[in-house]
């Protein structure tokens, strides 16, 4: 294999881009912070710019990942933000309630019942993209209205703080020297990857996203998984939310998790997902929702204002959606790509446009 | 589906059932039954003076020329994310110029417009040339409105400017001793326009065709990239004007105000009775669904008690409610 063939077998992998991207961004801001790789340990904890990266990454990472099998079924949820907040709310309420705020048994219903909420709101929009067939972006749009309303209501538009130990573990907390949120991630991560990359159930989903009537002809419970991927979405989303109260050990049911459904969309982008549904790429999506991340500590490390945070977002958004757009980079690069452009940067060529190049 | 139609005994509940301005009709009759509600509710408390049916419209003339705006887009079956920043970087971009660069408003207000309608016209451009989902460009548009907000300042900046001053307690004297201010006159100015350019010009009939099916409107010859680009133009147009009124309502500009009102736009748009698949829908709907949801703060103010989140929830109540009406009867015109 030359070099020249190993360059474009590397640049032609799906994850090339992301990574390529993520790396840079790290290194930039190696002369703005020196010993930006170094990790320490104090105190039998993990201490360093990479390891906040993932500490304060993990609820987008996991929102993410969420929003990832949701849009590869062809939909979107924009409720992730209210569901965060909703979450948080009744947690931080549970726990605020009782009188030894520090005991575990405690800290688990108030778990138990966050999570059984949040499950309960993604299934109401699952039900309404799947059952009733209203269109995603509407259909969750309800709930992204509401849901931050009754985050209000449970908190009574106050901002409960809570004093646990036991609470703030899963955020802020350190297990095994790395910080224990990394742990949740990483299970979920690990989950939705066996259950999606080791049964069927990837292809199932992909095949729903692809052509939702087609797969039901085909006899694939088309309308199940679709309520699947929305019901697993709000979990996630009702995990990260749990994360984020706990991490500073309060409940703001106007501002938690604001705009994180458009982050976690963004990270999606990024990661190769395309939003039309059909194929999808959980690593590429944790790669996205790191680059996010990265962006954001860069920008505060770098010294830019921290105001100018969102115009960098949206310049990497446009950057990024416009190099994953066939027709720009016919437009653009035309001159320099035989064939007809691919429709995405993971989908293989199609054998019918492979013939027409080569004759 | 017309085929289908003609088969079906054309009774008078079917007719009904199938007319157009059924949605708006309801959105309507909602608009007068809570009308009713508070009237008879909070008699004691002077709610059928008639300025409190004005300041519907002086509370919420903001939000009426931004859906309006919004109204374009879905009926082409697009959306807009973007308005509710534009609004807000219009009011930050007005109070800078005014304030901090002495300008006059009269040079001010050109700029402002002109910067929001350029914005929509590069989304629509992008959206439209490179085929990438209108949600996720005019979501950078969001993002990026939003920071050029934060980058002219952090802080709010007050207004003391007399011509903003004066313009913004003008009252429009109305019969019967109610009066409007210029911002709800403008508003419904825009409405009118809207109005007549959707209903009555060649331009509102290719957004109609572009939102009943793009591809037939690019096969039947219809400037479809002309015609997109320019209703992404007039939705960033429409946020910049509600910028101004914004401006005049609250008389500052501050990098949060409006977030989030893009969805406040979309609902009014929805609960007028506008399809958001496109292709169906009357402005003047939107009009009925601003005053339903501003009906809703009214109401909540009256009573008191209630607290201000319920208004979040009565919107997402109001919202499912709606949606449903419009997926029963385009299930029943497409079965």
């Amino acid at each position: 294999m030359s070099l020249n063939s190993l360059w474009r077998a590397a640049t032609q992998h799906r994850l090339f881009w992301p990574v390529a991207a993520l790396i840079a961004l790290l290194v930039v801001n190696v002369p703005f912070t020196p010993g930006f790789f170094e990790i320490h340990v104090k105190n039998g904890h993990l201490y360093g710019s990479l390891v906040s990266i993932v500490l304060f990454g993990s609820p987008l990472i996991l929102v993410a990942i969420g929003m990832t099998l949701v849009i590869a079924t062809g939909g979107i949820d924009l409720s992730v933000g209210a569901v965060v907040a909703i979450s948080g709310a009744l947690a931080c309420l549970v726990v605020s309630k009782q009188d030894d705020q520090n005991a575990v048994a405690g800290v688990l219903l108030a778990f138990a019942l966050a999570l059984a909420v949040a499950l309960v709101c993604g299934a109401w929009n699952g039900l309404l993209v799947a059952r009733l067939g209203i269109q995603p972006i509407i259909a969750t749009l309800i709930l992204m209205v509401a849901g931050r309303g009754i985050a209000q209501l449970i908190t009574g538009g106050q901002i409960i703080t809570v004093n646990s130990d036991a609470y703030s573990l899963i955020g802020g907390g350190y297990w095994l020297a790395l910080p224990f949120s990394l742990f949740v991630v990483a299970l979920v991560v690990a989950l939705s990857m066996a259950l999606t990359r080791r049964t069927a159930l990837g292809l199932l989903v992909e095949a729903v996203g692809g052509n939702a009537e087609a797969s039901r002809l085909v006899g694939i419970r088309s309308r199940r998984i679709k309520i699947m991927a929305y019901v697993f979405c709000g979990l996630c989303a009702g995990i990260a939310g749990l994360m984020i109260s706990s991490n500073v050990s309060a409940a703001d049911g106007n501002n938690a998790g604001l705009w994180i459904e458009l982050d976690a969309i963004l990270a999606v982008v990024i990661g190769g997902t395309p939003l039309t549904g059909g194929r999808f790429h959980l690593g590429g999506t944790i790669i996205g929702a790191l680059i996010i991340q990265t962006l954001t500590t860069t920008i505060y490390t770098i010294g830019v204002p921290t105001q100018t945070n969102l115009v960098f977002k949206a310049v990497v958004v446009i950057v990024v959606c416009l190099m994953q757009s066939p027709l720009f980079r016919a437009k653009v690069f035309g001159a320099r790509r035989r064939g007809p452009a691919r429709r995405s940067p993971g989908a293989p060529v199609d054998a019918a446009q492979q013939m027409e190049v080569s004759p | 589906m017309s085929v289908i139609d003609s088969f079906r005994p054309s009774t008078e509940r079917s007719r009904l059932l199938h007319d157009r301005r059924l949605p708006v009709g309801v959105t309507a009759g909602l608009f007068v039954v809570m009308f009713g509600f508070g009237a008879f509710r909070y008699q004691s408390y002077g709610f059928l003076d008639g300025q409190v049916f004005m300041n519907l419209f002086i509370d919420n003339g903001y939000l009426l020329a931004a859906a309006v705006g919004a109204t374009f887009v879905i009926l082409t079956g697009g959306i807009d994310l973007s308005v509710g920043s534009i609004i807000g970087f219009t009011t930050m971009l007005t109070a800078w110029l005014v304030e901090k660069q002495g300008l006059p408003l009269l040079l001010v207000a050109p700029i402002a417009l002109g910067v929001g309608a350029f914005g929509g016209y590069l989304m629509g451009y992008v959206i439209h040339h490179f085929e990438i989902e209108p949600f996720i460009v005019t979501l950078a548009g969001l993002f990026f409105f939003r920071g050029l907000c934060l980058v002219i300042s952090k802080e709010s900046i007050s207004i003391t400017d007399p011509t903003v001053n004066n313009l913004a307690q003008t009252h429009v004297p109305l019969p019967g001793g109610a009066f409007l201010s210029i911002a709800a006159v403008i508003s419904l100015a825009v409405l009118a326009v809207a109005f007549y350019v959707l209903h009555y010009t060649r331009f509102g009939r290719r957004v109609y065709a572009i939102g009943g099916n793009e591809q037939s409107a690019l096969l039947m010859g219809l400037p479809v990239a002309g015609t997109k680009i320019a209703v992404y133009t007039v939705s960033g147009f429409c946020s910049a004007l509600s910028g101004l009124l914004f401006t005049l309502y609250i008389q500052s500009g501050d990098p949060l105000h409006a977030v989030g009102l893009e969805l406040d736009a979309i609902a009014a748009v929805v609960v007028g009775g506008t399809l958001l698949t496109g292709g169906s829908g009357y402005v003047i709907g939107t009009l009925f669904g601003v005053l339903v949801l501003g009906l809703i703060k009214t109401l909540i103010q009256f009573e008191g008690t209630l607290s201000s989140w319920w208004t979040k929830i009565a919107t997402g109540v109001l919202l499912f409610a709606f949606i449903l009406i419009q997926r029963t009867m385009t299930a029943r015109r497409r079965a």
